[in-house]
């Protein structure tokens, strides 16, 4: 898997994880992978939510000692 | 202007059966799932990811003659999306501290007198739908099946300045985390649990056992117990001052108590039948029933308690009216509603069995109680 860019998202409590996700895969051309590092559990149900809202892939996800790697493929 | 809401102005909204606009912002899946219920309360959901790039498109579906709170999980991205309304030039709110804090605020509420200048208070917890009691009388109280926000009892004890001397659970609960055991190890009182229900529990407790009768304070109150299984083997009820009949999770206002959350439906679908159409038939049509719980707002008399005389529930509650027992049968046992969140992780904990952080505690319990059928 390529990985265009990392966006570390620890620590962030809701809203701020999605909100950094968004700016960032604005940034990304379509087919690109981004991956997001999140400790906030509550973002687990959001980002599978906000993905399919807005057409992305997730395709692949992760928890590593209390940290979950999402990895986006946008739209 | 951002107003800042707490869960108890909500909750005065509730109560009072008055208007109010919710815009919650979690996501659908969590809303279908468990939203705050008002009789006049108006509802739109959007998950705030939806909002990011601005609200405009949903501000005519916004009204602005009524008061507009916008509620999410723990409250970020509602101020998030209130402050975005309010840049558009609305007036709204927040809900501080989110669902979460709807989950734990509690209303106590005096539901009546006893003997002798007591009083008997309801503690309603709205988000979850947990019902709480505190009897008190000439300087001593006795608490009945406590949610675990153990300040709540324990603050109004001292406002009250009564010693907090029994603490008893109906049953062990599945749906929350019982705060008993924990009052009666801060306050020196005694913890009471049915043995059966307490087979597997890793601390010492008084055995509530049928016909056991706890003297309350010098007066004449009585806190009788009544072995009354069905929703768990050891359910047990209380019949108070010969007033107030305290069903647990049994009978309930508008539904009956549901025999499968310790797993063995079939095996108490007969104990669940001879309680309710036995030996409840066999008290006083009088006492007024005060159950653990309630499921839907219908259940909230006007000034916001959960209570009704046993005669009319004879009348009125369908599941006390199910002639053919095979029939009764099946409405306890098929197609019953899905279980409680993590309910059995919650017995565990109540069993002494795994103690959980206060964060994850609160993951636990989200969501609706689910103790009933109906």
């Amino acid at each position: 898997m390529n990985i265009t860019k990392t966006l570390d998202a620890k620590g962030l409590a809701c809203p701020m994880p999605i909100v950094r996700t968004k700016k960032t895969i604005d940034t990304l051309h379509s087919g690109e992978i981004l991956e997001v590092q999140v400790t906030d559990k509550g973002a687990l149900h959001d980002f599978t939510a906000w993905a399919s809202a807005g057409g992305h892939t997730i395709v692949n996800q992760k928890e590593e000692a209390g940290v979950i790697f999402f990895y986006i493929q946008k739209a | 202007m951002l107003r800042k809401w707490t869960a108890a102005d909500v909750a005065r909204k509730v109560i009072e059966n008055k208007e109010l606009f919710i815009l919650d912002v979690r996501n659908a899946d969590a809303f279908e799932e468990w939203k705050i219920e008002g009789h006049h309360f108006q509802y739109l959901n959007i998950p705030y990811f939806e909002l990011l790039d601005g609200v405009e498109e949903i501000l005519p579906q916004i009204p602005t003659n009524m008061d507009v709170l916008v509620v999410c999980a723990k409250e970020g991205s509602s101020i998030m999306v209130a402050e975005m309304l309010s840049e558009a030039g609305r007036e709204v709110g927040y809900l501080e501290g989110g669902m979460k804090a709807w989950s734990m605020h509690i209303e106590p509420i005096k539901v009546g007198e006893l003997a002798g200048g007591g009083e008997l208070y309801q503690f309603v917890r709205l988000g979850k739908g947990c019902l709480s009691y505190m009897a008190i009388s000439e300087g001593e109280a006795a608490i009945i099946d406590a949610v675990r926000f153990t300040d709540v009892f324990t603050t109004f004890a001292e406002e009250k300045g009564v010693a907090i001397k029994h603490v008893l659970d109906t049953h062990l609960h599945a749906d929350h985390i019982s705060g008993g055991r924990h009052i009666a190890s801060q306050t020196g009182a005694s913890y009471y649990l049915p043995p059966k229900d307490a087979e597997e529990v890793v601390f010492d407790y008084t055995p509530l056992t049928d016909g056991l009768t706890i003297q309350l304070g010098a007066s004449r109150i009585e806190v009788g117990a009544l072995y009354s299984p069905g929703h768990t083997i050891g359910s047990t009820s209380f019949v108070i001052d010969e007033q107030y009949l305290l069903t647990g999770d049994i009978l309930f206002i508008d539904s009956i108590g549901r025999p499968d959350l310790a797993g063995l439906a079939e095996d108490w679908v007969a104990d669940l039948r001879e309680t309710l159409y036995s030996r409840y038939r066999k008290l006083a049509d009088g006492l007024i029933v005060l159950p653990a719980h309630f499921m839907i707002l219908d259940e909230l008399n006007n000034d916001g308690t959960v209570a009704k005389r046993l005669g009319d529930l004879f009348e009125e509650n369908h599941g006390l009216n199910v002639e053919d027992e095979d029939v009764f049968r099946s409405m306890v046992t098929d197609n019953l509603p899905p279980q409680p969140n993590a309910y059995q992780e919650i017995r565990q904990v109540n069993m002494g069995k795994i103690t959980p952080s206060h964060e994850e505690q609160t993951e636990m319990e989200i969501g609706p109680n689910r103790c009933a059928v109906r």
